[in-house]
């Protein structure tokens, strides 16, 4: 538990994730529940440092959404956190949450990826406040994200409805300096009064829904009226030549770029306070809409018959920067910086080999796509580390969409009549998050498509999170571990092979026997753990003898960033022979395994 | 226009270039700068390169600073100093930890590692202040290479009108108290190895 050190206050640099989590307990947020998923990964942890409140991992977004409601159906303020896809996830409670209404205070944290750094693409989620029909705030930097989410309760309180907390990559991931108050004392635990029955506000069944949407419709009336005085929408004047409407990420860019001249800065971004913009757009010679992705205030705008510089200049795909803020701005002919000179490229400009991401040395996911692509199979793959699987020197995933499609995915291909042999890969955690209804679909349905469940033990791709099937809380603390092995043969799946992922031939042998399996559906479960686990044994390192190894480059094809090619080349081939860092190794041994020629060996071997 | 002095760090995963970069903005902080700094990790992370901005100015607005307009470029590893030497002002201050650490294009694919020559002249045609220091070997002889980072942002420092003290502080307040002190004659031996 974190103790304050003293009464008062303090500034501290805190990242967006750290902020939104300061917040959300300095509103006294009893529960709070995520998927992790980058960007938002870190704000559960972070919450669940702090007394009195309890945070949870949940097995998906939907399933953190629906605990995040019976908390606040049951009177305790809730928070719901996850990336931006996993909204889509929640999506089919979120929007009878907006009928039912909250509560205690709900507000529902997305971090959105413009740029798609760590996604499967960049929607604005923006849209499912409108969608939805429940306010949406967009903070800037973390000091906003602070107050923001403490806010965000007041609000879902004050007009009984959930409130979306849009943050981004940017606002996530920077860190800014946030005024923090030293609370007197930590916060206790207390039971909540008694459930509060409301029959007609919290059961939908279709008769207390159709009384609940008028009720929606005049809630949304209110808020929009309430927008126009909301203290997270300010006017800054300043020269009004040109006039900036803002949000979030691309208020900060806008704020260089457009020095000195007007701003709207939008922290409620929707409802949109109607009279507000237009006082504002009478205001300025020039009206301009800074805002990343979707233009979604934009076209607000224009349905108002304004008619702003937007994304006719500022571009609608990947994330704002300055640059291209400044770019769109000149383009418009506006009266900005030109900015830095950009330096030609000379002719004979330096070849910058690129570093492409790659599974870390003793990953237990390199034995899998070396024999997938020796077996030359057709891959459908899933949300996690191994979609590296895709890239060189594997190459072995044919698609991937979302969390625990991978099943689904192989299961149409075949039912369709594709004739490829086919293996969905799906790893542990994301087994849990929606691999399971996606396999029972596979087993009742009589499908043949084999499923090789790669278990590495956490959640690796988002650093490391516990899950149902690890046994351990996000605190920390033990728990029941689901055994994902006994699920499968409850599920009905006879055909089940179970492997250790350094296993290389092993893995291989249960590649061929379950593609054997024609009429029914058959699971590979690859046990294997993640190098970063706490716990993970370090083996010995491997050693290249060079009077052996005559560089035939088989050991390179298993993508691992601790082989190198050495100085020395093979007499005869000329091809460069291999070494490996020591540094880098965790002794897995699957090169060990593969090299045809046995030039590799373990330290302890050569001292026996 | 304010005054805003940015620094881009850059290298490849698991070199500290969060942690380094965290530490600069503190300082920006207790230096009385507001300071910003963003990074992104995820995906990208896994062996590959890793950037990290730190702005520090009277108001900061953006915290990522615009390519061309980078006052230190502190590169952790040689080749990505080439990378991104065009995010340095024409004459900005450029720091090199000379370690170099092989892609697996290289390793693997059929791509070279530039000499360690052919990439000075490159980033050189951008600016003559160009710092070298050999971060790993400093750290290897205080007996823990994680302490390059550390190296690395001694040697910032002595390029920086912010006292010792207050890097000290802020480097023990961050690192683990068993390290405090190994972090410290780190960040010395880096400052000395440029003075």
């Amino acid at each position: 538990m974190k103790k304050p050190t003293s009464a008062g206050s303090q500034r501290r640099l805190l990242s967006g994730n750290e902020a939104i989590a300061l917040g959300a307990w300095e509103a006294g947020v009893r529960y709070a529940a995520a998927y992790p998923g980058t960007p938002s990964t870190e704000i559960l942890p972070a919450l669940a440092q702090y007394a009195g409140v309890k945070a949870e991992w949940s097995s998906n977004e939907k399933v953190a959404l629906d605990t995040a409601i019976g908390a606040s159906f049951a009177g305790g303020r809730a928070m719901a956190v996850m990336k931006h896809v996993g909204v889509n996830v929640a999506a089919d409670s979120l929007m009878s949450l907006s009928y039912t209404g909250v509560g205690a205070g709900l507000v529902l944290v997305s971090a959105d990826d413009p740029g798609a750094f760590s996604s499967q693409n960049e929607q604005d989620n923006r849209h499912y406040a409108r969608f939805g029909k429940f306010p949406c705030l967009e903070p800037s930097d973390s000091q906003e994200a602070k107050d923001f989410t403490a806010f965000a309760f007041e609000l879902s309180e004050r007009f009984d409805t959930p409130v979306l907390l849009r943050s981004t990559t940017r606002i996530s991931h920077s860190k800014s300096p946030v005024e923090v108050r030293m609370p007197e004392e930590a916060r206790g635990w207390e039971h909540l009064p008694p459930f509060e029955r409301k029959p007609q506000k919290y059961v939908m069944i279709p008769a207390h829904a159709r009384l609940r949407h008028p009720e929606i419709e005049e809630r949304m009336r209110a808020i929009a009226e309430y927008a126009e005085t909301c203290p997270l929408n300010r006017v800054m004047w300043g020269d009004k030549r040109i006039g900036v409407i803002a949000d979030g990420m691309g208020y900060q860019y806008a704020r260089e770029v457009f020095a000195g001249f007007s701003f709207l800065k939008l922290g409620l971004v929707y409802p949109l306070p109607e009279q507000m913009v237009r006082d504002f757009a009478r205001e300025v010679d020039t009206l301009i809409v800074v805002e990343e992705l979707d233009p979604f205030v934009e076209q607000q705008l224009r349905a108002l018959g304004l008619d702003p510089i937007g994304k006719d200049v500022f571009p609608m795909t990947g994330e704002l920067t300055l640059a291209r803020v400044r770019e769109g701005a000149l383009k418009a002919g506006l009266p900005v910086d030109e900015g830095p000179e950009s330096m030609e490229e000379p002719d004979d400009a330096l070849s910058i080999p690129p570093r492409p991401p790659a599974l870390c040395p003793g990953c237990p996911h390199r034995s899998v796509y070396f024999n997938l692509r020796k077996l030359k199979l057709l891959v459908s793959g899933d949300i996690g580390c191994y979609a590296i699987g895709v890239l060189p020197p594997f190459e072995k995933m044919d698609m991937l969409i979302s969390m625990g499609a991978s099943i689904g995915m192989a299961h149409g291909a075949k039912q369709a009549g594709c004739p490829d042999d086919i293996v969905a890969t799906i790893g542990d955690s994301t087994f849990f998050h929606t691999g399971l209804p996606e396999l029972a679909n596979t087993v009742y349905n009589r499908g043949n498509a084999c499923t090789m469940i790669l278990d590495n033990r956490t959640t690796a791709m988002t650093g490391g999170q516990e899950h149902p099937g690890t046994g351990v809380t996000l605190q920390g603390d033990p728990s029941h571990q689901i055994d994902i092995e006994a699920v499968v043969r409850a599920m009905g799946v006879e055909d089940l092979w179970v492997v250790d992922a350094m296993d290389v031939e092993g893995v291989e042998q249960a590649i061929r026997e379950a593609m054997k399996v024609e009429d029914r559906p058959s699971v590979i479960y690859v046990k294997g753990e993640c190098v970063f686990l706490p716990g993970y044994q370090r083996r010995t390192t491997a050693v290249v003898d060079p009077e052996v190894c005559n560089g035939c480059g088989f050991c390179f094809r298993v993508g691992c960033p601790a082989i190198l090619k050495a100085e020395e080349t093979d007499e005869r081939t000329g091809r460069p022979k291999a070494e490996i860092d020591p540094l880098l190794c965790t002794g897995c041994t699957v090169c060990l395994q593969v090299c045809p020629r046995s030039a590799i060996y373990q330290t302890d071997q050569q001292e026996a | 226009m304010e005054t805003i002095t940015n620094f881009l760090f850059v290298g490849v995963g698991g070199q500290g270039i969060l942690t380094a970069s965290d530490i600069a903005a503190s300082v920006g902080v207790a230096a009385g700068f507001e300071a910003k700094k963003s990074e992104v990790h995820g995906f990208s992370q896994r062996g590959g390169v890793v950037e990290s901005h730190v702005r520090w100015g009277e108001h900061v607005g953006a915290p990522t600073a615009e390519k061309g307009t980078v006052d230190f470029l502190i590169a952790l590893e040689l080749l990505e100093s080439a990378r991104w030497i065009d995010w340095l002002r024409p004459g900005g201050a450029l720091l090199i930890n000379r370690q170099r650490i092989a892609p697996m294009t290289v390793t693997v694919g059929d791509q070279a590692y530039p000499e360690d020559a052919k990439v000075l002249e490159m980033v050189r045609a951008r600016t003559e202040d160009v710092t070298l220091v050999d971060g790993l070997a400093i750290a290897n002889d205080l007996g823990n290479t994680r302490m390059v980072n550390t190296v690395v942002l001694g040697a910032l420092a002595s390029r920086l009108d912010v006292d010792e003290e207050t890097w000290l502080s802020v480097i023990e307040e961050r690192v683990p108290p068993k390290y405090a002190e190994l972090n410290r004659k780190a960040f010395r031996r880096g400052r000395q190895a440029v003075s």
